[in-house]
């Protein structure tokens, strides 16, 4: 491999533009990254970055500008000429083969073989190497991906990426489902590459992650660069969010909190458990309040929603909602009753990606609607619309697909289907998840809204500070278990960090 | 991949439970792993399929005594099973990459006809009977690239396309031989197929063959590990730079042209090309393949499996027919049977993993 010259030109995007059917997604960026750097791509969802991405993939061409590669105009009119050039891509979306073994997906499309016969044990060792490098020796190359956790196949996605020996590897949010140690060896892998002269273009929405890691910073809003060539490390926070928003925005979790509207609880867990997930998990929810449950990604904060909910069946413990047990194991009992859940995967979990979003709105309560046998879809529209424009989503046109709004929409989309539906408690598994900065303030402001009217709310986050900041209670959960009940005021980010780190070394 | 694929099609992360992410990442630390099962074949798959084998011969042997077990019988089993057994294997691969082929027994039937008619057996003698061969190859593969490039490029769905081309190449076959059987009269091709070597049948040595190329074709070149990924996760294959439209074409005409082999061995089975040929016969290799374990849905695949599937249903309906058992019945069973098997190959899978 030739070690590129650092800091010389390696490739340059001028006045790029992607149309798609009825929206501009690109409308001129600029893009210009030096071999050896890391580049942060910064903009809130919508903002074009994943087109842009796409674009330099070869996954979609661009109807108007320039790419130069090396100095040299080129176009990039497949994924196998991104690959050729060395220009390889870590996708958000988790872009691996279930049904193929952790080596396969590495090398899947440059396997390695001879006149089309598969060399299988040098992929394997191959592989190894490649997983060893990135601190994961345990992951055994011949496991399918099917049985890895969604971090498993974010690592052997980078493997894939690391083994095309590429020039410019683009990674776009790679640290949404890692942990901070795995984030640790992501960035450790990150500056062996750049030492070696490769080019990184990364994408987060965690600023601090910037400041740890990028060289310069491109500010893409609204399908245009606004800003290029930003230093990483002397940035000031207020400066990008004010290019990212076009405002200067301060953490706003929608005002403070009313507290509990009554003290008497609707929602009663007790000795709640999931064998060999959770244990033992007992709290009592009022109308009114929101209770955040922090800790690790994989602590069993999304099973305790799940298990409440009934979608995981508990295999001991009662769940009551206003003194009347909720059944195990049946998630109609819980919706009829009146418990609402946001899932954490909106796309897979939630959501019916080709339909329109009002038939999204009104999926759990469209019978509502009805004529007898008969749909009234007109009454479902106009129920949707109404909500639809309550939570300012955009566009406000409830005919259009779902799959087209982005990731911030389509919660609020999510959380309009609970409003139509009307329930007592919500249960909102990261709410926020890939939700830009804007969308995430509608977002706060109507879970505020909600427990007004005395929704009683059930919140996991893995962003401390968001947990914090919205909640009244807080449950810290680490390792299948409750270690810390109390007010969200009497506790800081440190603590709970200290509680988390603590309860996993036990 | 000049067309621009811009299809937008979100790879779903699996069910709830891959969602979380465990810290330690190495599998064993998954605490369920629902998708687990349908990632790749356990021993315990296999073994139930076996066992589902040795359980039908058990019971042709307890029926049909000697008779069940002699040479002759088990030759005429194989032989029956040759056919469903060659079409069977181009369906794993069509089905392995999330697609369908219904046309596969029509498509036969027609390449029987093209390569017995007057003229294409006139030529036969003159030159050499391998232009009949090569007849039933490139009607079969013909048929299977029109499918493909109709799926692919035309973005029409497998299920649609190959319905249409069921029907039509049947017409096709009977346009062309007037509705009549044409008998097969080129002696050197009959005596070819006809044969046997080491006392099994020229027949079943062509299916052993195919069975053995699907094998390392599925399991150790780039073709087959494509074609599975294919079928799994169309998205990531398309972003790991594999030209998906093209793989498609390929498997639908590796499909045609098994149908193009079966064409061959059904000529010389029969001594005749007839548009009958192949009558419902999709059925058969559609529910062998499943059985077999090859995931309906796509992204898994199995040539062993789908071995045993077709044997499984040859010993069927020979103990039917050694018994003089209605023919109703035996459909009955053979629903009752496919039920049956796929249900018990979930349990085995489940509890292979668990």
């Amino acid at each position: 491999m030739v070690t590129a010259d650092k800091d010389a030109q390696l490739l340059q995007m001028s006045g790029i533009v992607k149309h798609f059917p009825g929206a501009k997604a690109l409308d001129g960026v600029d893009l210009d990254i030096r071999a050896g750097e890391v580049h942060c791509l910064l903009g809130q969802n919508g903002a074009g970055k994943s087109t842009l991405i796409k674009v330099l993939a070869g996954v979609h061409q661009p109807n108007e500008g320039q790419i130069s590669w090396r100095g040299e105009p080129t176009a990039i009119s497949s994924t196998m000429d991104a690959l050729r050039l060395g220009i390889a891509t870590m996708y958000q979306e988790l872009d691996v083969v279930d049904g193929l073994t952790v080596a396969e997906n590495i090398f899947l499309g440059h396997e390695l073989a001879t006149g089309g016969v598969l060399h299988r044990r040098e992929t394997q060792t191959k592989a190894q190497e490649l997983l060893n490098r990135l601190g994961h020796p345990e992951i055994p190359p011949h496991r399918p991906v099917g049985q890895l956790p969604a971090a498993g196949k974010q690592v052997v996605s980078m493997a894939r990426a690391l083994s095309y020996d590429a020039q410019l590897i683009i990674m776009d949010e790679p640290s949404a489902v890692l942990d901070p140690e795995e984030v640790d060896n992501l960035f450790r892998v990150v500056d062996s590459l750049t030492a070696q002269g490769v080019a990184v273009v990364y994408i987060s929405h965690r600023l601090e992650e910037i400041r740890r890691i990028g060289d310069r910073i491109t500010v893409l809003k609204d399908g245009r660069t606004v800003a290029t060539g930003l230093s990483a490390a002397e940035t000031p926070t207020s400066e990008l969010i004010s290019l990212m928003t076009g405002r200067e925005v301060v953490t706003d979790f929608g005002g403070t909190s009313n507290g509990p509207v009554s003290e008497e609880p609707v929602l009663q867990v007790e000795d709640l458990a999931v064998a060999g997930v959770f244990e033992l998990v007992s709290f009592s929810l009022r109308p009114g309040e929101i209770l955040g449950l922090a800790g690790l990604v994989g602590a069993g904060r999304s099973e305790i929603l799940e298990a409440v909910y009934g979608a995981r069946r508990r295999t001991s413990g009662t769940v009551r909602l206003n003194g009347r047990a909720l059944r195990a194991g049946s998630v109609t009992h819980a919706v009829n009753s009146g418990i609402g859940l946001a899932p954490e995967e909106r796309k897979s979990q939630g959501l019916l990606l080709d339909q329109p979003i009002y038939r999204n709105i009104t999926l759990s309560a469209f019978a509502r609607f009805a004529r007898g046998l008969l749909l009234n879809e007109g009454a479902e529209r106009s129920a949707a619309r109404q909500k639809a424009q309550a939570l300012n989503l955009s566009p406000p046109h409830v005919d259009r697909q779902i799959r087209t709004l982005s990731g911030g929409n389509q919660q609020k989309a999510m959380l309009a289907r609970w409003l139509v539906h009307g329930c007592q408690v919500l249960l909102l598994d990261e709410p926020t998840r890939g939700v830009d900065v804007g969308a995430r303030a509608d977002i706060y402001r109507l879970i505020r809204e909600l427990a007004r009217q005395g929704t009683a709310v059930l919140l996991v986050s893995s962003e401390i500070e968001e947990v914090l900041g919205l909640a009244d209670r807080v449950l810290v959960v680490a390792d299948g278990a409750v270690v810390h009940q109390g007010p969200a005021a009497e506790i800081d980010e440190h603590r709970v960090l200290d509680l988390v780190m603590e309860g996993t070394t036990a | 991949m000049s067309t621009e694929e811009t299809q937008h099609q979100d790879t779903a992360p699996g069910p709830a439970a891959e969602a979380s992410v465990d810290r330690d990442l190495s599998p064993e630390s998954t605490s369920t792993a629902p998708t687990a099962a349908k990632t790749r074949l356990s021993l315990g798959h296999s073994l139930g399929l076996v066992l589902a084998l040795v359980a039908l011969i058990v019971i042709g042997i307890i029926t049909g005594g000697d008779r069940f077990m002699s040479v002759d019988n088990l030759m005429v089993i194989l032989r029956q099973a040759a056919v469903v057994g060659v079409l069977s294997i181009g369906a794993t691969f069509v089905i392995t990459s999330g697609g369908i082929d219904l046309s596969v027994g029509s498509v036969m039937g027609l390449a029987t006809v093209w390569a017995s008619t007057l003229g294409t057996q006139a030529l036969a003698n003159d030159v050499h009977w391998t232009v009949m061969v090569l007849t039933a190859l490139a009607v079969g593969a013909g048929c299977g690239i029109i499918n493909g490039i109709i799926i692919a490029y035309g973005r029409v769905a497998a299920f649609i396309a190959t319905l249409a081309m069921l029907v039509a190449a049947r017409g096709f076959a009977e346009i062309i031989s007037g509705r009549q059987t044409q008998i097969v009269n080129v002696p050197d091709f009959l005596s070819t197929f006809r044969g046997e070597v080491l006392g099994i049948p020229n027949i079943v040595w062509i299916f052993i063959f195919v069975a053995a190329a699907g094998w390392f074709l599925l399991n150790r070149t780039t073709f087959g590990r494509r074609t599975i990924a294919i079928g799994g996760n169309p998205e990531a294959a398309r972003l790991a730079g594999i030209k998906v439209q093209r793989y498609r074409v390929k498997v639908f005409a590796l499909a045609g042209l098994c149908a193009g082999i079966g064409a061959v061995m059904m000529l010389s089975r029969t001594t005749a090309g007839s548009s009958n040929h192949g009558y419902l016969i999709e059925l058969d290799v559609i529910a062998a393949v499943v059985i077999g374990g090859t995931l309906l849905a796509g992204g898994r695949g199995t040539i062993v499996g789908t071995v045993i599937g077709v044997l499984i249903f040859a010993v069927l309906t020979n103990i039917f027919v050694q018994n003089n058992l209605d023919q109703s019945v035996q459909a009955l069973a053979t629903g009752a049977i496919i039920v049956v098997a796929v249900l018990l190959q979930q349990r085995f899978a489940r509890d292979g993993r668990t």
